[in-house]
């Protein structure tokens, strides 16, 4: 960079760079969690209540995008994938990250207790302070279990969709929670092994680095087993049903095999055919997530029409 | 200097601006349509009348 280029007037920050704060492509992962989880709720929601909740659980969810990029600029500016992000690259000024972060996560937060219910805000605030603080701040440079626990952040939105739907916490949102939170590492630590980053140099435990690529695949085999019996058992409560327990039992057999293929595997191996294993199981992974809520979601439809659910 | 003179100012944050001022007017209008909704929600007169209807 050189200094004419600081106060070149591309550099000013347009309306894009605040929204690309916010993370938009994990907002929408955020959105349609959220959204099938108050749409397979057994209550009627008025659909401006229901539109203007999601929209609020989202902007939280960005708000604590703002909030971690605020915070981790200093690695950001290390890590290639990240360096051109609003905050590294100049174009906002970390402060404005900040301002930003806390005023939208108040705003969401009061925004949906007026909405929905005092019980959805006060989880997305929860899950506001859990991301920012539990995971961002503290435990995310400190132990290589960050993405076990960063995965507890991004597994909250569809439980507070079910909560500002019903106003309650049941054994559906909690399965709803346990498919993701289980399914996180696998999904990010077979991502790890084929993109290599630095994360070392920005200091950043993570597992490939610091317990090495065998136990990151060793783990990934874990976390995929322990995953199979939540994802069935969400199909066993009042949401599930025939047509979700057959794909999830499909699906599940089929990542348990890739978890296998994996794990059987060695970094030889690995890159003498470009990490194919890990980029398939990764890109299956995406999708595995987002069937398993679209069939939640087919269920609900068919029990509108008296089929589906048990 | 007249009043209405264009800074230039104005025209880079041109994006920013208009970003932020369509979406407070979304947000009033957002707040207007929940405010009805719950009004006709909490009033027990109007709820009977659309359970009639």
């Amino acid at each position: 960079m050189t200094d004419t280029s600081v106060l070149d007037q591309d550099k000013e920050a347009g309306f894009g760079d605040y929204v690309a704060l916010m993370k938009p492509r994990v907002m929408s992962l955020v959105v349609f969690t959220a959204l099938v989880g108050l749409l397979v709720a057994p209550v009627d929601v008025h659909p401006l209540v229901g539109f203007a909740s999601i929209l609020f659980i989202a902007i939280g969810a960005g708000a604590s995008g703002a909030l971690n990029m605020w915070f981790d600029a200093d690695i950001d500016r290390i890590m290639n994938r990240t360096k051109g992000r609003p905050v590294p690259s100049g174009k906002v000024a970390a402060e404005e990250a900040l301002a930003l972060g806390v005023a939208l996560s108040g705003m969401a937060v009061v925004m949906l207790g007026l909405t929905a219910n005092l019980l959805a805000a006060g989880l997305l605030a929860f899950t506001i302070f859990f991301y920012a603080v539990v995971y961002t701040m503290w435990l995310k440079r400190w132990t290589p279990q960050n993405i076990v626990i960063g995965g507890a952040a991004g597994a909250f939105p569809p439980m507070i969709g079910w909560a500002a739907a019903t106003g309650s916490i049941t054994v559906e949102s909690a399965l709803m929670f346990a498919v993701i939170f289980m399914w996180t590492p696998p999904h990010f630590w077979a991502l790890a092994l084929f993109m290599k980053e630095d994360y070392s140099n920005a200091g950043v435990p993570m597992l490939t680095v610091t317990h090495g690529r065998r136990v990151t695949r060793n783990h990934i085999l874990a976390y995929t087993l322990l995953l199979a019996p939540v994802a069935l058992g969400l199909g066993m409560t009042s949401i599930g049903g025939p047509v979700y327990m057959v794909a999830s039992l499909m699906m599940n057999l089929w990542f348990l095999k890739g978890a296998m293929d994996i794990q059987g595997r060695n970094e030889v191996q690995a890159v003498a055919d470009g990490y194919k294993t890990e980029k398939a199981f990764f890109r299956f992974s995406l999708i595995y997530l987002f069937l398993h809520f679209g069939m939640l979601l087919v269920e609900a439809t068919l029990r509108g029409f008296d089929m589906g659910g048990w | 200097m007249g009043l209405a003179k264009e800074h230039e100012i104005h025209t880079r944050r041109l994006s920013r601006n208009l970003g932020v001022g369509l979406l407070l007017a979304f947000f009033v209008a957002l707040v207007f349509g929940l405010t009805v909704v719950k009004v006709k929600v909490l009033d027990p007169k109007i709820a009977a009348q659309e359970v009639q209807q």
